[in-house]
């Protein structure tokens, strides 16, 4: 393990997860949350938990995100309120 | 918005390409998966994943042609059944569940080896009810659950 790039990653993981849930547009959060997926296999894969981080990387940063923007597709642009 | 046909040829040109590449490299993680990081469960997700690609660049339709609703259920109740059977087969044989040695009876290879080809039988078949399970949630989730005839829609 190498602290620094421990801090560098949760940085940027922190930053990641602050920002999907205050940006407004939908999409947006969706992406910013497969960064999220990505910086947290890349810890994950740091850590020494190299399975965890396949996991990580095919179902949170690949078909979860897939799954995410199918939904989306399906709701309005606009809020009705 | 997911369910027609993508009507850009540089998309759906990569995708025709990768597609095989993305499968190959899935069933390399399942057959790897009992001595290196991988698995049943995320090959079958890479699996799935490549299939949902299909949907997404040539449209439900023309995918649906490949990979229909009946042959995703299917191939989601074969994977548990392979599961299940080698679990229940090594209880027939006198073991526990899912104790693969005594798998030997009927392989006569020796314990360790049998042990593992029955995880890899186990893997497999995690592999293929994960990667059908993967696509019927896609799909129930882009259509709203409610699948449309071909005819009408």
């Amino acid at each position: 393990m190498i602290w620094q790039l421990d801090i560098v990653l949760l940085v940027f993981i922190v930053i990641c997860a602050v920002a999907a849930i205050t940006v407004r547009d939908l999409l947006s959060a969706v992406i910013i949350l497969g960064a999220y997926s990505f910086f947290m296999c890349l810890l994950w894969t740091e850590m020494g938990a190299v399975d965890v981080a396949f996991t990580e990387a095919s179902v949170g940063a690949g078909i979860g995100t897939v799954l995410f923007i199918a939904a989306i597709a399906r709701t309005a642009r606009r809020s009705k309120d | 918005m997911l369910s027609r046909e993508s009507d850009n040829l540089i998309v759906k040109t990569v995708v025709r390409i990768f597609v095989p590449f993305i499968q190959v490299y899935a069933l390399y993680v399942i057959a790897h998966g009992h001595y290196s990081p991988g698995g049943g469960f995320q090959g079958g997700v890479i699996l799935g994943a490549s299939i949902v690609l299909l949907f997404l660049a040539y449209g439900r339709r023309q995918a649906m042609r490949r990979m229909g609703e009946g042959l995703t259920a299917f191939m989601n109740s074969t994977g548990v059944f392979i599961y299940g059977g080698i679990g229940l087969l090594c209880l027939l044989l006198g073991g526990n569940l899912l104790d693969y040695a005594s798998l030997d009876r009927i392989l006569h290879v020796g314990a360790a080896q049998s042990r593992s080809l029955g995880i890899l039988g186990v893997e497999v078949g995690v592999g293929i009810a994960v990667m059908a399970a993967m696509i019927s949630i896609f799909l129930d989730i882009s259509t709203g659950g409610d699948l449309p005839d071909d005819d009408n829609d």
